[in-house]
């Protein structure tokens, strides 16, 4: 392995003309490292709160995810019950350890709750977003035992929980967050973007949805 | 060697392409649906023009540093429990790749969508070797049952029809009902899901490619609609992301920038449906995800072009905007190039990567109508060094002799130009004259190989340089 290393840089070097330890190119990289300029971001993005959330609908819709508004946590277990009805699919759900699903009324409805992650068995999953990018109608899901990854992609039906302050404008505030909560240049193993279900144009340049991934993104936003 | 390559054989390819109507008009899809999608995409965004320069400055940057900025990534990689491993060439790579399968004992191979392991030939000499390999991404899917090659490094069975794919799949499938209704185009893609869903939840090795690597973090980033690439990844004990040095960028917010250019440009979509960062292998406490992450960096021949004058080629972030819009891919398609990088960046790439005896007649197939570098998100200049390659092909004898002599020929007028003009003067009128009623002439001497395909209109009467005059002198 250290050969090809070594032959690899030393070819790079060659081409640029370098020798690598310029200290002028190094603190070049290091300073670009460190900062991590922003670079354009567009208008689009830059709005209040409420049109930060207006934007996030109408571009989920744009993925063709569908959507319901809560007013707080406690219509959640009522929802997702309502939408596994509406689909007639059975009453019954995937989900992680989330803490932010904890001490919902599950009771209150007939779902059977399982936690864990998919081993391709399950129907329909339900999952907790980090962060909406309301510039695009992202969903931004970390791995973890809390939101494990597989439920993101094995089940037909994908669900998303996503808290309303949660909705950021632009992809770039992401990073920030991310940063905060893992330390700088540490990253969970898995970081989902996701906009909209899963779909494909390899047929004729047609899009089908349901692919691979879920065939329907249902997202429930909570704005108390 | 790199996957095989019948690039010499360009024209014949392009003559048998140009003939085969079913490939012509299952290629009106290219022409029909890329651009439009791509348009309105763009025009949605007013920052576009502003992030292809931003997009640009941090891939010119990010090559300039490319050692430093390697050695950054492949520590990052270490520190998050991964594994990097350098690949000279394609030979290397193949050989890394078999050995992260044999140390596991891995029968079955799962794989996204990625050009870097058709660069290498990796399929191929995983079966050749024990290890079956099984495209999931659907259009390399069906590619897979053909035993063909992309024909388009987005879309790579974009050469065929529904009812081409519902025969491979009847040939295929044979476990399931032979009565079965398969005349919709999402029973297709319903019955690929379930096979391949099969596949998934039991290969032992994932095997996806990268559209980034981000410095910063040790991530590596992939972008897909399907989510393949997630199946792909998430489910072996062993995830190997195969992939060339050049695409590589510093953080996470240049990344953005770019993602911001590469699904627009793609498939005019603002955002791809899965856009996944993978750092590391799973983490304690997590509950899916890989044991293991492995990193190959290709180079074949990569870090020989920076520097040079084709340096601007590694900013090409595989959008393929360029041949969704190159009248010359639109007529020929993909296969017809003879390996796997098609239309206009490949006609710039292959020679660079297999050498300009085996791919020196690609840099023709252009008629420089720009439109490639007016699309590329990246501001690559493939014109520009299309005609590098013609000179280099020129420089070293390897246009045949009619060739040279017409251009000889053209450059003993070009460089007199009052006899130039005089003898431009008389064809025309002579051409104007002699085809005024039919306003197009079927057949010309000498050009037949060009009029057999077109029709040859009949010049208007005057010459570009005599209306130019005129028009300057009306001012």
């Amino acid at each position: 392995m250290s050969e090809s290393r070594a032959t690899m840089l030393a070819s790079i070097r060659r081409s640029l003309g370098v020798k690598g330890d310029e200290r002028i190119r190094k603190a070049m990289v290091e300073d670009r490292l460190e900062r991590a300029p922003k670079g354009v971001i567009p208008d689009r993005a830059q709005l209040d709160a409420a049109g930060k959330l207006a934007l996030m609908l109408e571009k989920l819709e744009a993925a063709q995810a569908s959507v319901a508004r809560l007013a707080s946590y406690a219509d959640v277990p009522g929802a997702i019950a309502q939408y596994l009805r509406d689909n007639n699919l059975p009453a019954s759900i995937r989900r992680g350890e989330d803490s932010r699903l904890d001490g919902l009324p599950w009771a209150e409805t007939a779902l059977e709750v399982s936690k864990g992650p998919s081993a391709g068995h399950d129907l329909s999953a339900v999952s907790h977003a980090d962060l909406g990018v309301a510039e695009t109608g992202t969903l931004v899901l970390a791995s973890g035992a809390d939101n494990p990854t597989t439920l993101n992609f094995l089940p037909d039906y994908h669900i998303v929980v996503l808290s309303a302050a949660d909705v950021a404008g632009d992809l770039e505030s992401l990073w920030p967050k991310l940063r905060r909560k893992h330390g700088k240049g540490a990253m969970p193993r898995t970081v989902n973007l996701i906009t909209g279900p899963s779909r494909s144009g390899d047929i004729e340049q047609t899009i089908l949805l349901g692919a691979h991934g879920p065939r329907s993104l249902h997202v429930l936003v909570v704005e108390g | 060697m790199s996957a095989h390559s019948t690039a010499h054989d360009f024209k014949a390819n392009a003559s048998r392409a140009i003939a085969d109507t079913q490939l012509t008009g299952n290629l009106k899809a290219v022409r029909q649906n890329f651009i439009d999608k791509r348009a309105k995409a763009v025009k949605g965004l007013p920052e576009f023009e502003a992030l292809r320069e931003s997009g640009k400055e941090i891939k010119d940057h990010t090559l300039a540093h490319l050692d430093l900025y390697l050695e950054y990534y492949a520590q990052k990689v270490e520190e998050s429990g991964g594994h990097v491993h350098f690949a000279a060439d394609a030979e290397e790579a193949r050989k890394i790749a078999l050995d992260i399968c044999r140390k596991v004992g891995a029968k079955t191979v799962t794989k996204g969508k990625s050009m870097i392991t058709e660069e290498v030939g990796l399929n191929a000499y995983l079966e050749a070797n024990g290890v079956t390999p099984v495209e999931t991404d659907l259009g390399e899917y069906i590619i897979q049952l053909r035993g063909e090659t992309p024909s388009h490094i987005i879309a790579p069975a974009v050469h065929l029809n529904k009812h081409q794919i519902e025969g491979d799949f009847r040939r295929v499938h044979t476990h399931l009902d032979p009565a079965r209704d398969l005349n919709e185009k999402v029973s297709l893609l319903t019955e690929a899901r379930g096979v391949l869903r099969d596949r998934f939840l039991v290969a032992d090795v994932g095997i996806t490619g990268a559209n980034f690597l981000v410095a910063e973090t040790g991530t590596s980033i992939i972008v897909t609609n399907e989510g393949n690439g997630d199946l792909t990844q998430i489910l072996p004990k062993v995830h190997i992301v195969m992939t060339s040095i050049e695409k590589m960028v510093p953080t996470l917010e240049d990344a953005s920038q770019i993602l911001r250019l590469l699904a627009r440009s793609a498939t005019g979509q603002e955002m791809s449906v899965y856009t996944t960062l993978s750092t590391g292998p799973r983490r304690m406490g997590d509950l899916d995800g890989p044991e293991e992450y492995h990193v190959i960096l290709l180079d074949n021949g990569r870090s020989a072009m920076l520097g040079g004058e084709f340096q601007d080629m590694l900013r090409c972030i595989r959008c393929a905007a360029c041949m969704n819009h190159c009248p010359v891919y639109h007529q020929i398609g993909g296969h017809a190039y003879g390996w796997i990088y098609p239309g206009p960046m490949g006609s710039v790439l292959s020679p660079s990567l297999i050498g300009v005896d085996e791919a020196g007649h690609l840099p023709n197939a252009s008629t420089f109508c720009g439109r490639c570098e007016a699309v590329c998100p990246m501001k690559i200049p493939l014109p520009k060094m299309m005609r590098h390659w013609r000179e280099r092909e020129f420089e070293r004898n390897l246009n045949p002799a009619l060739q040279r002599w017409g251009l000889g020929f053209w450059a003993f007028f070009a460089k007199r130009p009052r006899l130039y003009a005089l003898a431009n003067r008389l064809a025309i009128k002579a051409m104007a004259l002699i085809g005024r009623k039919k306003g197009s002439f079927k057949g010309l001497p000498g050009l037949g190989a060009w009029t057999k395909y077109r029709d040859f209109a009949v010049p208007e009467g005057e010459t570009f340089q005599a209306k130019w005059k005129k028009a300057r002198a009306g001012r």
